[in-house]
């Protein structure tokens, strides 16, 4: 690829900037019809490209159904259980709405699935702050290699992947493009 | 970062990163039931104090728990140091005992030097890496409270690079003030010391500042004030006359303190002798940042503990 610098990884390219968009509305879709009657919805993302896509798919919903649901941020650094393999991480900011998460239904947004570790420091995150009614997942991409039980409610596209292979999400906000991309390593 | 001995080990950035650290922590127990992370579990903090202290210690002991590490405290007063152990054994004893980090106050200037130099040396033959932290070392350093400082300015005052900031007092006996005017300096602020010749330390010429005697002329162009405390404990000499001259030269009382800009800031780090370095009136005014001071200190010692003990060892 042009942008590519010389000697970067092999990357071929997962979904285009026009279907990372038509991903996004069909999840503000799926989460608008099986939230229908449903009270109290909060969309809360995980840093950082999680808390984007959370941004984004409130703009969505309110757009297709007219309700806004209020949009949050947590953290999962301080919970995650591999801090000790690495030199400290910089911590990303958490912002929860001020109605707090008791009794709501907490959609958790994250950019890619794969073990599963993040989103479970992510729920432990979100029982310190409050006791959300039920908390279901959206993501991007699924990419597999699941290493605990943790499975997405809303999932924009399954890519079956290998283990040294490297998904990349490029949004606007941050990286001037859209695009989901595979790298082999 | 091994261990955290003085403000000059960290530059802008390191600085920065922690304060920032601080701030997310911040957030992430705003509004909680639960005010408890699980970042440390299972690593060990002891705090040890060979004086007298209440807010840095309870501070320290505060954040270690809300990041759910152990805290044992261990005081001159009551332990074996009554019985004249010294420092080297006493510190040696509790990195066996499988302290993951030990935060000391000593009276002595460049104790906690010493300590680090010490466990470094026992964990080349043990393998077991103790982390010292200083919390106050004589007159020399008091970093946590320089971070907890900066971190108040920088919200108080949205930035710290560019803004004037005065220290005001016994600048001798002081490790804050020592501490603050490298830090505050690193972080690019421009520091103005105002304090009696005799309670000036020697080589203050070389420090990152300016200094002058003259406080009245001072307060109209400062961003922030940080007044510091008579330390009557450690003065064997006459620095001044009587506390009352020394309060009317450089006590900030009410008709000083409105000679600030409507902007500005007032800190102390505590405790303050009321009436002395500061006026009631004014330590209690909305412009005061004195409970700020020890609010965010709980959250910068949350972003040491964070910075030095959540990660690999190095």
């Amino acid at each position: 690829m042009a942008q590519d610098r010389p000697g970067a990884a092999a990357a071929r390219e997962l979904l285009s900037a026009s279907d990372v968009a038509r991903t996004i509305a069909r999840i503000a879709h799926q989460i608008i019809e099986k939230t229908a009657g449903t009270e109290n919805v909060v969309l809360v993302g995980i840093p950082t490209r999680g808390a984007m896509l959370a941004s984004r798919l409130g703009a969505a919903v309110a757009e297709f159904s007219g309700t806004a649901f209020p949009v949050g941020i947590v953290d999962p650094t301080l919970y995650r259980d591999d801090l000790r393999h690495h030199p400290a991480r910089p911590l990303s900011s958490t912002d929860l709405p001020d109605g707090g998460l008791d009794d709501a239904l907490v959609v958790l947004i994250d950019d890619v699935l794969m073990s599963g570790r993040t989103v479970r420091a992510a729920l432990d995150a979100l029982a310190d702050h409050g006791r959300p009614r039920a908390v279901q997942l959206a993501v991007l991409v699924d990419r597999g290699h699941r290493e605990l039980p943790i499975r997405a409610d809303y999932v924009g596209k399954n890519v079956p992947t290998a283990r040294d292979e490297q998904v990349k999400v490029l949004l606007e906000e941050i990286d001037g493009v859209d695009a989901v991309r595979l790298e082999r390593a | 970062m091994r261990h955290l001995l003085s403000v000059t080990d960290l530059d802008a950035a390191a600085a920065t990163a922690l304060l920032d650290t601080a701030d997310r922590l911040r957030q992430a127990l705003l509004g909680r039931e639960v005010r408890k992370l699980p970042t440390l579990r299972g690593r060990t903090v002891i705090t040890m104090f060979y004086e007298n202290s209440t807010r840095t210690r309870v501070s320290f002991e505060v954040a270690g728990k809300w990041m759910s590490a152990d805290t044992v405290n261990v005081s001159a007063s009551g332990s074996s140091v009554a019985k004249g152990e010294s420092l080297r054994d006493t510190a040696l004893t509790l990195s066996a005992m499988g302290a993951d980090c030990v935060i000391v106050r000593h009276p002595a200037s460049g104790a906690a030097h010493r300590l680090a130099a010490w466990v470094d040396k026992d964990r080349e033959t043990t393998g077991t890496p103790t982390v010292i932290v200083n919390a106050g070392d004589g007159t020399h350093e008091h970093p946590t409270q320089a971070l907890l400082d900066a971190a108040t300015l920088r919200d108080r005052l949205g930035g710290i690079a560019g803004k004037r900031i005065g220290i005001v007092g016994d600048v001798l006996h002081s490790r804050v003030a020592r501490s603050n005017v490298f830090l505050l300096a690193t972080l690019g602020a421009e520091v103005v010391l105002v304090a009696p010749p005799t309670l000036l330390p020697v080589g203050v010429a070389q420090w990152p500042c300016r200094v002058s005697p003259e406080l009245d002329a001072e307060l109209p162009a400062l961003d922030a004030v940080m007044m510091l405390r008579v330390q009557a404990e450690r003065m064997h000499g006459a620095f001044f006359p009587s506390s009352r001259e020394y309060a009317i030269g450089y006590g900030l009382s009410e008709d000083r303190a409105a000679l600030l800009p409507e902007h500005a800031v007032v800190l102390h780090p505590g405790p303050m002798v009321r009436g002395m370095e500061i006026a009631p009136a004014v330590a209690d005014a909305p412009n005061a940042a004195v409970l700020q001071q020890v609010r965010t200190g709980v959250h910068v010692r949350m972003a040491v503990l964070y910075h030095l003990l959540a990660g690999a060892p190095e």
